[in-house]
């Protein structure tokens, strides 16, 4: 698993959270109806908080079942946010909009 | 269902199982005696237990013991400890997990459920976890598979629902994988796992426990239950040693082992003697029981002695004595016990009988006795188990030990420290067990102790009903009689003395009857001078009377030739 630089983002994002980079990885299992409202939700959130700033990597663990033990990913679907540090992660259907912004560090609880 | 290999010794599925079970040995000490022949093959079992009991290393035998000994590659999920832990926990077993990653004969997935980093946000399942499994079992051809221990998946996860559905998937899916799995579990309060797994798996549960009593910790094993198949159900004591788990059967046990009519030395010529002239049976149980200082050591080891020369292998047992120790306290009495040590046929196993509980010196036997096969063993002593356990306790941890014995035909000799005085009782427990009793008394007379020996019982054999003195010389044990001459018992100096007395009044005796036969000689001598000097006396008159008698008819002769002559001078008339 490659090292997640430490030293920019962390410091960085409480003053300036707007222009920071996200990075996020979404773990599925086949084309499920789970899969597809994850990806659609996680779409449609990304669009309303960091338009231009994010970026999504759909992995599918039945295409690259390997993969599943470097982000130690148990439960489908999975979201990883691998930037901005420190790693996080969201499970489910990504259907609770609030949650997955306190998952995600854009809301406080 | 493919044929198992059979490899081991344990895999022997007894007389009597249910068709229809398949079996998947584990190849654990004494546990497949247990489950009659293993695991049910293609099934999941529940090991559950208190921390620290040993789930993870029975679970992790399993895997490596069916890849070594049945060649069934293995797949280890494990929720607690990661890789590197694993690997260096199980390597002082001499277990060599990365050779057996490396040979793609194992594979090890360590599975992290941090709850402070995941957020739920919503309907989830637990594929994830299935993908790793099973891209596990694929990479090796895994038959086994364990998972431990899945209640990590509690603490990690919020919504307990999904999680339950989801377990009950992943039984269902390990059985149609067709893996013999074990899932490992917490002891809980009033259940027997803390989140209810036994829920889900129903085939067979083993349970671990591991308790304390008068501070020695003892571990035992328990088949909770065994579905469609006849399974021990005691509490079977358990050990945990550099050669990983065992556990001590018990079911097996039985009177049916073969007796012997051949006979075996002693060590003491005169206590074979005792013994109908040839000493034990050979696999008979020997009890030898006396107060301290009664020279209990002295007879095993004069026992143990004997075996090493006629070349059989001995067990020793010390409770109370290093090896160096008795190895040297038994030259004094003559005994070169390391030489024998040397030679490979004699092995001592020491423990401190407080060192852990009954069941696992028990356990600790079974092993040696399986490791160094030995004709004959010597435990000494059996009463400072008393420490660690109750009377009843004890017996039945003997009968074990004498049924294990028996059974491999090994003669037993085992010495029991009696309280003070005299305590037949005391020992009449175990007596039961025993074929021969030999008790050790000290009797206190004219300020010294002294040892004697009395066989109370020997089945089998016509035995002496005498005492003896028991005697330590250095050059080994001496078996003396006893002074029974004027009315009295006598050991020890006493009896020296009393011998010595005797031996003195005899002497006189003899001195007297000497010093009258001289008398007797010169009296006779005497008087046979005086005969003599008589003799010659008389042989003095004798000679004197012939003289006198001469000289008369010479005078008689000369008279008359006188009166001749007379005559003619005369030319008388």
């Amino acid at each position: 698993m490659p090292t997640i630089p430490k030293a920019g983002g962390a410091k960085r994002r409480p003053k300036s959270i707007s222009s920071e980079r996200w990075n996020l990885r979404l773990y599925v299992a086949g084309q499920t109806p789970r899969s597809l409202a994850a990806l659609a939700n996680l779409r449609r959130i990304c669009e309303a908080h960091m338009a231009g700033r994010y970026e999504i990597e759909v992995v599918d663990l039945i295409e690259n079942p390997r993969l599943a033990a470097g982000d130690q990913i148990v439960a489908i679907p999975t979201l990883v946010r691998k930037l901005p540090p420190p790693l996080k992660k969201i499970i489910g259907d990504l259907a609770n909009e609030d949650r997955v912004l306190v998952g995600l560090d854009l809301r406080k609880e | 269902m493919p044929a198992v290999k059979k490899r081991g010794s344990h895999n022997s599925v007894s007389a009597g199982e249910l068709p229809g079970i398949a079996k998947c040995p584990t190849g654990v000490q004494g546990l497949d005696d247990i489950l009659g022949g293993g695991l049910p093959r293609g099934r999941p079992t529940l090991v559950a237990g208190a921390a620290g009991c040993g789930k993870t290393l029975l679970a992790m035998e399993f895997i490596i013991r069916g890849i070594r000994q049945f060649g069934e590659p293995g797949a280890f999920m494990a929720f607690e400890e990661d890789e590197k832990e694993l690997i260096q926990n199980v390597a002082s077993l001499g277990f060599d997990l990365p050779a057996l990653m490396r040979r793609k004969q194992l594979a090890v997935d360590y599975v992290r459920v941090e709850r402070s980093e995941i957020q739920e946000t919503g309907e989830y399942d637990l594929e994830g976890l299935f993908v790793r499994l099973n891209s596990m079992i694929e990479q090796v051809g895994a038959k086994r598979v364990v998972l431990d221990s899945l209640e990590a998946l509690f603490a990690g996860l919020e919504n307990e629902a999904i999680l339950r559905a989801e377990l009950r998937r992943l039984f269902r899916w390990l059985k149609d994988k067709g893996v013999t799995a074990i899932i490992t579990g917490e002891q809980g309060s009033n259940q027997l796992t803390r989140h209810g797994l036994e829920e889900y798996v129903s085939d067979c549960v083993l349970f671990l426990d591991h308790r304390i009593h008068n501070q020695v910790g003892t571990r035992r094993l328990r088949v909770v239950k065994y579905r469609g198949s006849a399974h021990g159900t005691n509490e079977y004591p358990t050990m945990i040693d550099q050669h990983g788990l065992s556990v001590l059967p018990v079911t097996s046990l039985g009177l049916d082992y073969a007796v012997e009519k051949e006979r075996i030395s002693s060590g003491i010529p005169r206590l074979d003697t005792m013994l109908g002239g040839e000493g034990y049976y050979r696999g008979s149980s020997i009890l030898v029981s006396g107060s301290a200082g009664t020279g209990k050591t002295s007879l095993a080891a004069t026992f143990a002695d004997a075996a090493c020369r006629r070349g059989e292998r001995c067990l020793f047992v010390a409770y109370e004595e290093s090896p160096r120790q008795i190895v040297r306290n038994m030259a004094s009495i003559g005994l070169n016990l390391g030489r024998w040590e040397r030679k490979g046929l004699l092995a001592f196993r020491a423990a401190r009988s407080t060192l852990y509980g009954l069941e696992q010196h028990l356990v600790s036997i079974h092993k040696a006795v399986e490791e160094f096969d030995p004709a004959v063993a010597v435990i000494d002593p059996i009463t400072t188990m008393r420490s660690v356990g109750n009377e009843g306790e004890i017996q039945i941890m003997l009968t074990r030990v004498v049924d294990l014995l028996k059974r491999k035909g090994i003669t037993g000799l085992f010495t029991s420290l009696s309280e003070t005085g005299w305590s037949e009782h005391s020992d009449a427990g175990i007596s039961s067990l025993m074929d021969t009793w030999i008790l050790l008394r000290n009797v206190e007379s004219g300020s010294e102790r002294n040892r004697l020996l009395f066989i109370l019982k020997s089945r089998g054999m016509s035995h002496s009903n005498q005492v003896r003195e028991f005697v330590l010389t250095e050059r080994g044990i001496q078996l003396t009689d006893l002074y029974t001459g004027q009315g009295k018992v006598l050991t020890g100096s006493a009896r020296m003395i009393q011998e010595a007395q005797d031996k003195a009044q005899e002497i006189v005796e003899r001195d007297k009857t000497a010093q009258r036969r001289r008398e007797l000689e010169q009296a006779q001598r005497r008087l046979q001078a005086q005969v003599n000097d008589l003799m010659a006396q008389l042989e003095l008159l004798e000679e004197e009377r012939e003289r006198l008698k001469q000289r008369e008819k010479a005078r008689t002769d000369a008279d008359a030739t006188d009166r001749e002559c007379i005559a003619r001078v005369c030319g008388a008339d």
